[in-house]
């Protein structure tokens, strides 16, 4: 897969990286492909809503970016896709989100089956206080899976795939604890892919690291988007628009707009997008 | 810039106000407190060490004459202690004293033979000294009744026969021949100790257990099988071989004996059978010292008590205290865990969790002899009753369990120390970064399997901080014990070799009761003093050594589980 140059340069793109952005192959969504459909989500926290009436859908194999001012309900939309809500004492959910024809948010949905399914990698780097090994298997034990040869096989592919395999192949039994921020990002990467989910949520997963950390992970998830469904949360514009094919502008709990990520930089439909993006945005 | 040099000008002025205002007499105060408490510990330590492991050494004897309303007599023995009294208080008790001042000095002397004297430690006023000497040739024999002796050896008797005597110059023979024939006793001993120990005490052992099978069949209305009988005619025979070979070993140790001139001129023959150990302290070398308080050291740390816990070992009570504590922490480590889970994970934190946490730290303040009443109310007569009634009918109306023993001892102390568990349990999971448990729940995992996997070992240095403490607290506890299943002297160790190995029914004996029981309930208080020292010093080191073992597993875990203090 060919990379935008981007990546090679330092960071500090102003601007946007239009080119970038042109040089990615554009395929038109069709309506099979999509991964996840929200229908008319609202979300509140102990009676105080967070988010209104959500309608949308997520593309199968594409990365999607949620992009907007902080405490618009970025996160708490992100984590109703695989239920992490679920933890917040007064959370309540209406609507459904649909991934592939069921409704997740039914009460017969097995939880963990979900979450296996649908991954998370959260703002903060948060491995396992165990081997970097343990921590990538961690999730294949969890279901059961306890084969030496096996768990070695899916370990190794996990570190490759999350680009972490050649620093840390003979180190393996070291405590992950031991790793750099960005190192352990991608090994927390490296876990949630190991379980195959279908889709990777990501809430800010560079917002804690320095810039060449986190222009690894933005390659990785660049990489990712051809096996994996991802969405991602950032705050960060220039992100979005490096590593996004769709972006979802949200502002005090709802969904502003939503197009292929092109659009909304160059030529966004609302007023409020175009504020945000170009910085007028309070 | 003026304004800052005016205050600093007016901050020396200030003088006493400046100085209280600067904080340095709050450093004082800090400083002298962390002193005097390290003071008191080491005072406390050394005092310990003092009067304890010196009671070890061998002292030098001295024969003392002494003249009482004109009589003189001799009285030798080891000086313990030498005191100022006055002259009022001596003739308040009856003292008749020549001295005029209004103080006098004393010492107390230790003269052993209780079976010739009335008592073996006496008090000799240094007025009514007339001579102290320092004989070469008095020995001190330690034996296994009646304490120590003190005299001069006269002879070697085979069976009544002179075999060797001093009085034909060929003392130092004497002594060469007494000393091997003390081993060879001790070599005896130890033989019938291990045939009365081990083999009979399998053989007792086993016999109980045919009685209660027997017993237990007879209940149910069973017919003995014959292969019973049998059984228990084998076991009589192999009795009667053991106890023809320990009467063999009785008899042969009953040999010798020797004939010892006393300090008031008496001669006596004593049997060599009970003899420990003998030495001319006043002829010894360093070395020869040295070497002697090591074996004394190890023979008090290794061995059984004897005379009523005042001479031997500490053995059996530093086995029960350790093995008590052992089993405590075994106990009380799922229980607090649990506790700490439910109340931290598993329970809403509604007002109900709330006071039932406080009830649980409360639980630490209640006087602990109150847990020791409860261990007898509730486990011993309770669960136990009810455990003999349901699986050992056989054995009543003697009880098995229905009786204090090691297991209601170490639950009753689990009982006392797991609300320092739950707290410190409960402190450890706060701990655990709720974005970990996060992690894991991303991954598929339940609530359990979080919990299980990540949370709980990442509190486990918590948890063994809080077995530290229970520890700590239980191993000095002595009150609860002596109502649940301690006792001033046990028959037999509640691990042996007998089958289930592990006794958990058997009463035991404990450090900090031996202290209480030889220093407060023995017949011979003043023998009895330095064991209490050496005894509590001894209870002080283990409660460390347990603690320290501890400490170091709880290391280990924080080093395997740093999340928590990693910087991310
Ligand atoms: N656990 C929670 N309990 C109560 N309110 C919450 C909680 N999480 C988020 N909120 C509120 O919901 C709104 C959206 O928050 P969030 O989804 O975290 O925004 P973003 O990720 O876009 O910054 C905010 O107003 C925030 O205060
Ligand atoms: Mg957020």
């Amino acid at each position: 897969m060919d990379k935008p140059d981007t990546h090679d340069k330092p960071v500090a793109t102003h601007g946007f990286d239009l080119d970038a952005l042109h040089r990615r192959p554009q395929a038109p969504i069709q309506e099979a492909d999509i991964a996840l459909s929200v229908e008319r989500l609202n979300l509140s926290y102990s009676g105080k809503p967070a988010l209104r009436d959500i309608h949308f859908s997520i593309p199968r194999r594409r990365v999607t970016a949620f992009i907007g001012p902080s405490g618009c309900g970025k996160s708490s939309l992100l984590r109703c896709f695989n239920r992490m809500n679920d933890l917040v004492d007064g959370c309540v959910v209406s609507g459904r989100v649909m991934l592939e024809d069921t409704n997740i948010y039914l009460p017969t949905v097995d939880v963990s089956q979900l979450r296996r399914r649908v991954g998370m990698v959260f703002q903060k780097p948060n491995p396992f206080p165990m081997s970097i090994y343990e921590n990538v298997a961690y999730g294949l034990r969890i279901q059961g899976i306890n084969r030496r040869r096996h768990l070695d096989e899916i370990v190794e592919k996990s570190l490759r795939s999350a680009a972490l395999w050649d620093e840390v192949k003979d180190r393996l039994q070291d405590n992950a604890l031991g790793l750099s921020g960005g190192q352990q990002q991608r090994l927390v990467i490296a876990r949630t892919i190991a379980v195959e989910p279908e889709m990777v949520l990501l809430d800010e997963p560079a917002s804690s690291l320095d810039p060449i950390s986190t222009l690894r992970i933005e390659e990785l998830i660049y990489e990712l988007r051809s096996k994996y469904t991802i969405v991602i949360v950032t705050h960060n514009m220039q992100q979005a628009a490096r590593v996004s094919d769709m972006t979802a502008f949200m502002n005090l709990g709802r969904l502003v707009e939503y197009d292929s990520t092109d659009r909304l930089f160059t030529n966004p439909q609302q007023r409020q997008t175009e504020d945000y993006i170009t910085g007028r945005y309070g | 810039m003026s304004v800052e040099r005016k205050s600093l000008y007016l901050g020396r002025r200030g003088g006493i106000a400046h100085w209280f205002r600067s904080g340095e007499p709050m450093v004082w105060l800090n400083a002298g407190a962390v002193s005097f408490a390290l003071l008191s510990v080491f005072g406390l330590l050394w005092l310990l060490a003092w009067h304890g492991l010196g009671h070890f050494w061998p002292r030098e004897l001295l024969e003392f004459s002494v003249s009482r309303e004109g009589e003189l007599y001799t009285v030798l023995g080891e000086q313990v202690s030498r005191e100022r009294v006055s002259t009022d208080q001596l003739r308040a008790v009856g003292v008749r004293t020549s001295a005029s001042g209004k103080w006098e000095l004393r010492r107390l002397v230790k003269r052993g033979n209780r079976d010739f004297l009335d008592t073996d430690f006496a008090w000799l006023l240094d007025s009514s000294i007339v001579e102290i000497r320092r004989p070469r040739a008095v020995m001190r024999v330690e034996r296994l009744e009646w304490g120590n002796l003190y005299g001069r050896l006269l002879g070697i008797e085979d069976r009544g026969k002179p075999v060797a005597t001093t009085a034909a110059a060929d003392e130092a023979a004497t002594w060469a021949l007494f000393q091997a024939l003390v081993a060879e006793n001790e070599v005896m001993r130890a033989a019938i100790r291990d045939l009365e120990g081990e083999e009979v005490g399998r053989i007792n052992f086993d016999m109980e257990r045919l009685r209660l099978r027997e017993r237990r069949l007879a209940l149910a209305g069973e017919a003995l099988p014959a292969e019973l009988a049998e059984r228990r005619r084998a076991l009589e025979a192999d009795y009667e071989v053991a106890r023809q070979r320990l009467l063999t070993l009785y008899e042969q140790s009953e040999r010798y004996s020797y004939r010892v001139a006393l300090a008031d001129g008496r001669e006596v023959t004593l049997p060599l059978g009970q003899v420990v150990r003998a030495i001319l302290p006043n002829d010894m070398g360093v070395l020869s010292k040295l070497n002697y308080y090591r074996v004394r050291l190890w023979e008090f740390l290794s061995d059984d008590p004897r005379e009523a816990n005042t001479e031997g070992g500490v053995y059996p009570a530093i086995f029960g205290t350790v093995l008590m504590v052992l089993l405590m922490s075994i106990m009380v480590t799922p229980f607090g865990v649990l506790a700490a889970v439910f109340l931290h994970e598993v329970a809403g934190q509604g007002r109900v969790t709330r006071v039932f946490r406080a009830a649980v730290n409360n639980l630490a303040g209640v006087p602990s002899i109150v847990y020791g009443i409860f261990g007898l109310g509730f486990f011993v007569y309770g669960v136990g009753g009810e455990l003999d009634r349901l699986f050992f009918p056989e054995a009543l109306p003697s009880p098995t369990y229905g009786t204090p023993g090691l297991m209601w001892a170490s639950l009753t102390l689990a009982l006392l120390t797991l609300p320092v568990v739950v707290v410190a349990t409960e402190e450890g999971l706060a701990r655990v970064p709720q974005s970990i448990r996060e992690g894991s729940l991303a991954l598929g995992a339940t609530r359990a399997e979080t919990l299980w996997r990540v949370v709980l070992p990442m509190a486990s240095p918590a948890m063994m901080t809080g077995v530290i403490l229970a520890v700590a607290r239980a191993a000095g506890e002595v009150a609860p014990l002596m109502l649940v299943g301690v006792v001033k002297l046990a028959p037999t160790l509640p691990l042996d070799g007998n089958f289930p190995y592990l006794h958990l029914e058997q009463k035991f004996m404990h450090l900090g009761f031996h202290i209480y029981d030889v220093g407060f309930q023995s017949p011979n208080i003043e023998a009895a003093r330095p064991l209490v020292y050496a005894t509590a010093l001894l209870l002080v080191v283990i409660i460390a050594l347990l603690n320290l073992a501890a400490v170091a597993l709880r290391n280990r875990l924080r080093e395997h589980y740093a999340a928590l203090d990693a910087p991310v």
